[in-house]
């Protein structure tokens, strides 16, 4: 132990480790997709979101807005859904 | 100083953020000028054109919430609204990530240009984060452009570079390339400049500097360890606290908006106790 590290436990250098904990979260998602580093099915579900939907209520690709979080134990899908204004069901 | 341009139709302006040489502050500076912008009421948009190589949504702090990406939006596989982030700090800011995977020729001229198109029916500035070099990518950033910002460091190599960049701006972009049309508005930006290296003649001046490149000076951002600390926490130092640059780069934002700020070199801090004891450490 040195005058140094002394001086470094008194003031953490506390934004490095979260630059730290930002590229592990990160890399983590990045190495599993193959490098990709974000959900490649993201379109394809999208699409397929928008397909199940329009068999009740007419839509557009565009009404559609897909959100993602990623963490650390767990991410989230956020999907929303804007409907024509007067949005009925097509049967019922 | 807040203006609320909110509701007025958009200036639409494209500002690329370029210099040829890498590793210069480029998305450092595209971060701040952009966050500097949507602080001050301007509605923003930053794009990232470094395909391959996405670091624009690291420094923005927005790495965790990429869906989709530019290429996406120019392949049909999304759409821009579905492609751009909102910025959680300044509901005037967004960014629109890069590919980090598809391959560079996905950037076409057409594709830009309509996203583009877009974005300008939308918002008062569209930055735009140049990657290194002149190829493809850096053409394309710079193509649409009506304004530039040429990041420069007081350093040789970089200075070249910015000469060249400046040579391609008034040649290689499409108001040059329309007749009749006003030249790209360019200007430098100089980066971590250091007073007291320049102070003991170890580094060029601002005004060697300008006088080699001859186009205006926009700002002089410091040598700062406020960048590092802002980029550990995705926070575009404008946003993280005062700092000497984050000083020199709302100084900077200003003059872009068409403000006349004084030109001042602000200093990264007052040399400490210690320091003072001791002499200069770095
Ligand atoms: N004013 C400054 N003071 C201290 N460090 C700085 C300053 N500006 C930039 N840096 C540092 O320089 C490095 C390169 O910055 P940045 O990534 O913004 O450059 P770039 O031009 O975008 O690089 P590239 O050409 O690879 O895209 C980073 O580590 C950044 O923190
Ligand atoms: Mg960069």
């Amino acid at each position: 132990m040195n005058l140094f590290s002394f001086v470094r436990k008194q003031r953490p250098p506390q934004s490095a480790q979260t630059a730290k904990d930002r590229l592990q979260i990160l890399l983590a998602h990045e190495r599993s997709g193959g490098g990709a580093g974000k959900a490649d099915y993201l379109p394809m579900l999208q699409r397929d979101i928008v397909a199940a939907i329009r068999k009740y209520v007419p839509i557009e690709e565009k009404d559609v807005d897909v959100r993602m979080e990623r963490g650390e134990q767990m991410s989230s899908l956020e999907i929303n859904i804007e409907l024509p204004q007067a949005a009925s069901p097509k049967a019922g | 100083m807040t203006t609320e341009p909110k509701n007025n139709p958009p200036l639409g302006r494209v500002i690329v953020i370029t210099s040829g040489k890498g590793g210069v502050g480029k998305t450092t500076s595209a971060a701040a000028i952009s966050a500097g912008l949507a602080k001050q009421g301007f509605r923003t948009v930053v794009i990232d054109f470094d395909v391959g190589l996405r670091n624009l949504d690291m420094i923005m702090g927005c790495e965790r919430r990429v869906v989709f990406d530019f290429i996406n939006v120019i392949q049909g596989d999304a759409k821009l609204k579905q492609a751009l982030i909102k910025d959680k700090r300044l509901d005037t800011l967004s960014i629109l990530p890069t590919s980090q995977t598809r391959d560079k020729d996905a950037l076409t001229k057409e594709g830009v240009e309509q996203i583009l198109k877009e974005l300008k029916a939308e918002f008062d500035y569209i930055v735009c984060d140049s990657p290194a070099g002149i190829e493809r990518g850096a053409q394309m950033a710079m193509y649409f452009a009506d304004e530039a910002v040429v990041v420069t460091n007081p350093e040789v190599s970089s200075v070249r570079d910015s000469d060249r960049v400046l040579g391609l701006l008034s040649s290689q972009t499409k108001r040059a390339e329309t007749s009749g049309a006003e030249p790209i508005k360019a200007q430098v930006l100089l980066t971590r400049y250091d007073q007291a290296r320049v102070d003991i003649g170890e580094m060029m001046t601002v005004d060697d500097v300008l006088e080699i490149l001859a186009v205006p000076l926009l700002g002089v951002i410091p040598e700062s360890k406020a960048i590092l600390r802002a980029s550990n926490v995705g926070t575009p130092v404008v946003l993280d606290g005062p700092s000497a640059a984050a000083q020199a780069y709302e100084d900077a934002v200003s003059r872009l908006t068409g403000s006349d700020v004084e030109m001042r070199i602000v200093g990264e801090r007052r040399p400490g106790l210690f320091q003072r004891l001791f002499g200069r450490a770095s």
